[in-house]
């Protein structure tokens, strides 16, 4: 079991790593740094400052070093736009984004894996028919334009919901549905062939043939088996949470970090775009190391640990 | 109930047709040939230039809603033809897509080869990108590097084009690896074979429908990272055109003039529909063992 | 290329696996082949036995160099063995090829069997565009298909045409060495018959040197001019079939052939007691001990070696050279 969590805790060791360099090395090809991070109308003196302060004079790896160690003191920079600390404004905005995506992952949970689930028990039923059109049409519609629909209708036709910006809870209502439909479409169809590849088993099989009640073999044979897959999906669905409303928040003109990054992209604020770079891949990480263990829960070949002599 | 006597077939079964695909397929597939026709004969069929102003007719509605046959789409704040930018925006998107997915299929199934062939140090790196790659968000991803790097075409479709190589890479992979463990690989192999031989005339060959089929189940994907994209504004440029920054444009003029964004989005939801649909029915009938 | 050098002489071939074992992941060493040595003579056949694990397959793709081993040396016509995959290796494929267990497995299911026929021609260059064609032709009749089945693809060929067929492939080169691995164990009983005789008529008629990997040992003795008996990874028994057959001299051959159903036959079927072998847990001393019913305290504490007796056969077993009762008489 020590060497399950070892390895996959090195792996996750690792892919961070791999961020970073990335991070650092795209810094870099993309021009003077110095220059880029203080901006276009830093005075010479300044850039020169920020140079030596960084290390930029020095060579290659010792660079890489000390950028290590301002990613872990938190210094990202500044913005160019306002001179804050990029890692203040981006943590700052958080708060904004989880009140969208928490809802709205509660409602992809919530509708996409019972519709998942039915679908597949049901399957070829009028109900799975539907339910998968309903879901494919659910995640080919691109957020923005299903966005925007849900704004043409209901704020622009029918005027009952605000169409952006912040102001009360009322504003939140079209940007989480949004959300929350496309992110459902894509667990329900993942939830059903989930379903229907472990129906599928011989297992299955044998268990009703063992006579054991049809609610009880889904409940329990079923339902654990393809719960192992979707948790997966979840994790990934879980590590976005800071970054899956990018598109979302822009047409809702939501003041998240998604719209921060937009914007930062637009302006080159490259102190910004790192910094939530390095945030989202911390959150992924996290979250697949999570679902790494809970699989080691979950499923217990890989609980055991040992190989049987011969399996070659 | 009497059973009947079995019969003996004396004359081999006439060889069954092949059931047409199912009417929402054939929808898709009616769908993407109207779209790719577009996009070839563009240049032929588009009424105006994509950029061609008429600012007489500034924001005229499309036929049906008050407009005339001059615009049939409507026009745009700046009296371009709506129908002739859609035209051409279909043509970008199309392209951008399939190049991308031919970008992506091919690095990734090179990688995986390499990865398959070489095994050791070579695989554990090709695997640490591919953990890379899934340990972040694309989307994030491309826009970092199109904050870093500008948006050119080319860099966008080459960025685009990496959005699913893992796929690739590991289906190439396991199925080289499997290949060369027992089978037919491994026989041509100790025939005297080149590697390259084995892979290209072998190895592909066997793998390309498991590889299409990832790429049909790809391609919406690209289309709606690329729409997405052009929408912000950091995807194509003016005065290039695509269906994303279409909508992006037609934004503003959502109360006043919706078909600026309609048209696009309807656009880019049928087209996106369709090649999903074709794509699960692809993979329903040449590979069940896919999930 | 002297005439008097086995086409093919092994030594010392070892081949050893890493393998874990337990929670904590202790490392194992498996030897799959510990320290064989064989010669295969122009023209003549060498048929390799033991039971599954006991390492023949390794030998094969040892003895070809599919593999490099771990320890010890081929040498093909005199000259050494190049390494797998680099390129004079690749072109000593002519001259050697093999024959695998699974036919549907080796044959590539999206091409028809005459264009897989004709392959190895197109790598290694042989002939011309016509030339070629004619040689698949005759190939396929010699092995014993009809030339109008070269259009067919695997799938639609029963398994004994399909081992012909990747017989016909293996021949195309005229190679001077045929290692077939388990090339029957796959195909049905009547059908067993008929693909043995066409190798022995290939062979006459060819005049190749094979090794005949099987762990029949009937089929063995049917093909092979010599035997040699395999147990977990060395060589145990060695000399002529039907010598071996009717008085053989290792414990272990002993049982496998007390093992042959024969019609009429008195004689006591020798069943051996305790746990088949397990290459990752060898036993000290000489391997099969544990389940000799012949051992001797000696046979837990030193391994026998593969040595000649008087009357040429090789043996490496202390009971069978005598050596237990010189030691029981000084004791």
């Amino acid at each position: 079991m020590l060497r399950f969590i070892g390895s996959r805790l090195l792996r996750a060791v690792i892919t961070i790593i791999m961020v970073v360099t990335f991070a650092f090395v795209v810094l870099r090809l993309s021009g003077d740094p110095a220059q880029i991070i203080m901006g276009a109308d830093a005075p010479p003196e300044a850039v020169d400052a920020f140079r030596t302060a960084w290390g930029l004079d020095q060579p290659v790896w010792v660079q890489y070093f000390h950028y290590f160690g301002a990613i872990f003191t938190g210094d990202l920079g500044r913005s160019m736009r306002d001179g804050r600390d990029a890692i203040v404004l981006v943590v700052e905005r958080i708060p904004a984004t989880l009140t969208l995506t928490l809802p709205a992952l509660f409602i992809k949970l919530a509708l996409g894996i019972p519709a998942g689930i039915y679908a597949a028990l049901h399957r070829n039923s009028i109900i799975d028919r539907v339910l998968m059109i309903m879901a494919v049409a659910g995640f080919t519609v691109p957020s923005f334009v299903l966005g925007l629909l849900l704004v043409l209708v209901f704020a622009v036709q029918l005027g009952w919901l605000p169409s952006g910006g912040q102001e009360s809870w009322r504003h939140a209502i079209l940007p989480v549905v949004t959300l929350g439909i496309g992110g459902a479409a894509v667990l329900a169809r993942f939830t059903r062939s989930a379903m229907l590849e472990v129906l599928g088993q011989p297992y299955i099989r044998t268990a009703s043939a063992k006579g054991v009640s049809w609610r009880d073999v889904v409940w329990g044979h079923a339902l654990p088996n393809a719960a192992i897959p979707t948790v997966t999906i979840v994790g990934f669905m879980v590590g976005s949470l800071i970054a899956g409303a990018v598109v979302v928040e822009s047409v809702f003109s939501w003041p998240g970090v998604g719209r921060l990054l937009v914007v930062a992209v637009a302006n080159r604020d490259l102190a910004v775009v790192q910094c939530v770079l390095l945030l989202v891949a911390a959150t992924m990480v996290t979250a697949n190391f999570t679902v790494d263990m809970l699989y080691g829960v979950l499923d217990p070949r890989l609980r055991s640990g040992a190989r049987k002599a011969g399996a070659h | 109930m009497p059973e009947a006597p079995l019969q003996v077939a004396t004359v081999a079964p006439p060889r069954t047709k092949q059931p047409l695909p199912p009417p929402l397929v054939m929808f898709g597939i009616f769908w993407l040939s109207l779209m790719l026709f577009i996009a070839i004969m563009a240049d032929v069929i588009s009424p105006y230039s994509y950029t061609a102003l008429d600012l007489r007719n500034r924001l005229s509605a499309p036929i049906g809603f008050g407009g005339t046959w001059l615009h049939p789409l409507g026009t745009d704040e700046l009296g371009r033809d709506v129908a002739a930018r859609l035209i051409y925006s279909i043509r970008t998107s199309l392209l951008i897509a399939f190049g991308a997915t031919i970008i992506g299929a091919v690095v990734g199934t090179t990688l995986g080869f390499l990865a398959a062939h070489f095994r050791g140090i070579v695989e554990q790196i090709v695997l640490a990108l591919v953990d890379f790659s899934a340990s972040l968000p694309f989307l994030i991803l491309a826009l970092a590097v199109l904050a870093f790097f500008g948006n050119s075409m080319v860099l966008f479709v080459c960025l685009l084009g990496f959005h699913a190589w893992e796929r690739y890479a590991r289906i190439a992979r396991g199925l080289a690896i499997s290949a060369g463990a027992q089978g037919y690989a491994a026989a041509v192999r100790q025939l005297g074979a080149t590697p390259w031989r084995i892979y290209v005339r072998h190895v592909l060959p066997n793998i390309a429908s498991t590889l299409i089929v990832s790429m049909t189940l790809a391609f919406p994907e690209v289309i709606l990272l690329e729409s997405g994209l052009s929408f912000l504004g950091l995807g194509v440029q003016p005065p290039e055109t695509s269906l994303g920054s279409m909508v992006g444009y037609g934004r503003e003029y959502l109360t006043r003039a919706s078909w600026i964004l309609l048209a696009p989005a309807i656009t880019i939801m049928l087209t996106t529909l369709s090649v999903s649909l074709i794509g699960d029915w692809l993979r329903d009938r040449l590979d069940p063992t896919l999930r | 290329m002297s005439n008097d050098a086995p086409l093919l002489r092994a030594e010392g071939l070892t081949r050893r696996y890493a393998m874990r074992r337990g929670l904590l992941g202790r490392s194992v060493e498996v030897r799959a082949v510990d320290g064989v040595s064989l010669t295969v003579e122009r023209g003549r056949t060498l048929g390799l036995v033991g039971e599954s694990g006991c390492g023949k397959s390794t030998t094969g793709r040892l003895v070809l160099g599919l593999e490099a081993p771990d320890d010890g040396h081929v040498a093909f016509d005199g000259s050494p063995m190049p390494p797998p995959g680099s390129e004079p290796w690749r072109r000593l494929r002519a001259r050697m090829q093999m024959v695998f267990q699974d036919p549907l497995g080796a044959l590539d299911r999206r091409l028809t069997i005459g264009t897989q026929v004709r392959e190895p021609l197109d790598i290694h260059g042989l002939g011309d565009a016509g030339t070629r064609g004619e040689k698949v032709a005759s190939l396929l009749s010699a092995v014993g298909l009809r030339p109008d089945q070269a259009a067919r693809y695997p799938h639609e060929l029963s398994g004994g045409q399909r081992q012909r067929a990747v017989l016909a492939r293996a021949l195309a080169t005229d190679p001077a060495l045929l290692v077939c691995d388990e090339p029957i164990s796959a195909l049905d009983v009547s059908i067993q018959a008929q693909v043995m005789n066409l190798l022995v008529e290939l062979q006459e008629r060819l005049g190749l040197g094979m090794l005949f990997i099987s762990h029949d040992l009937r089929a063995v003795r049917q093909v092979s001019h010599r035997i040699a008996v395999m147990y977990l990874g060395r060589i145990v028994e060695e000399g002529e079939p039907d010598a071996v057959l009717q008085a053989p001299a290792h414990p272990y051959t002993q049982a496998l052939v007390s093992a042959i159903p024969h019609p009429g036959r008195a004689g006591t079927r020798i069943v051996l007691q305790g746990d088949p072998p397990n290459p990752a847990d060898r036993p000290t001393g000489c391997a099969f001990h544990p389940r000799c019913a012949a051992a001797v305290a000696r046979c837990a504490v030193d391994s026998p070696s593969l040595k000649a007796r008087d009357d040429g056969r090789l043996v490496a077993c202390h009971v069978a050279h005598g050596e237990v009762d010189a030691l029981k008489r000084a004791a």
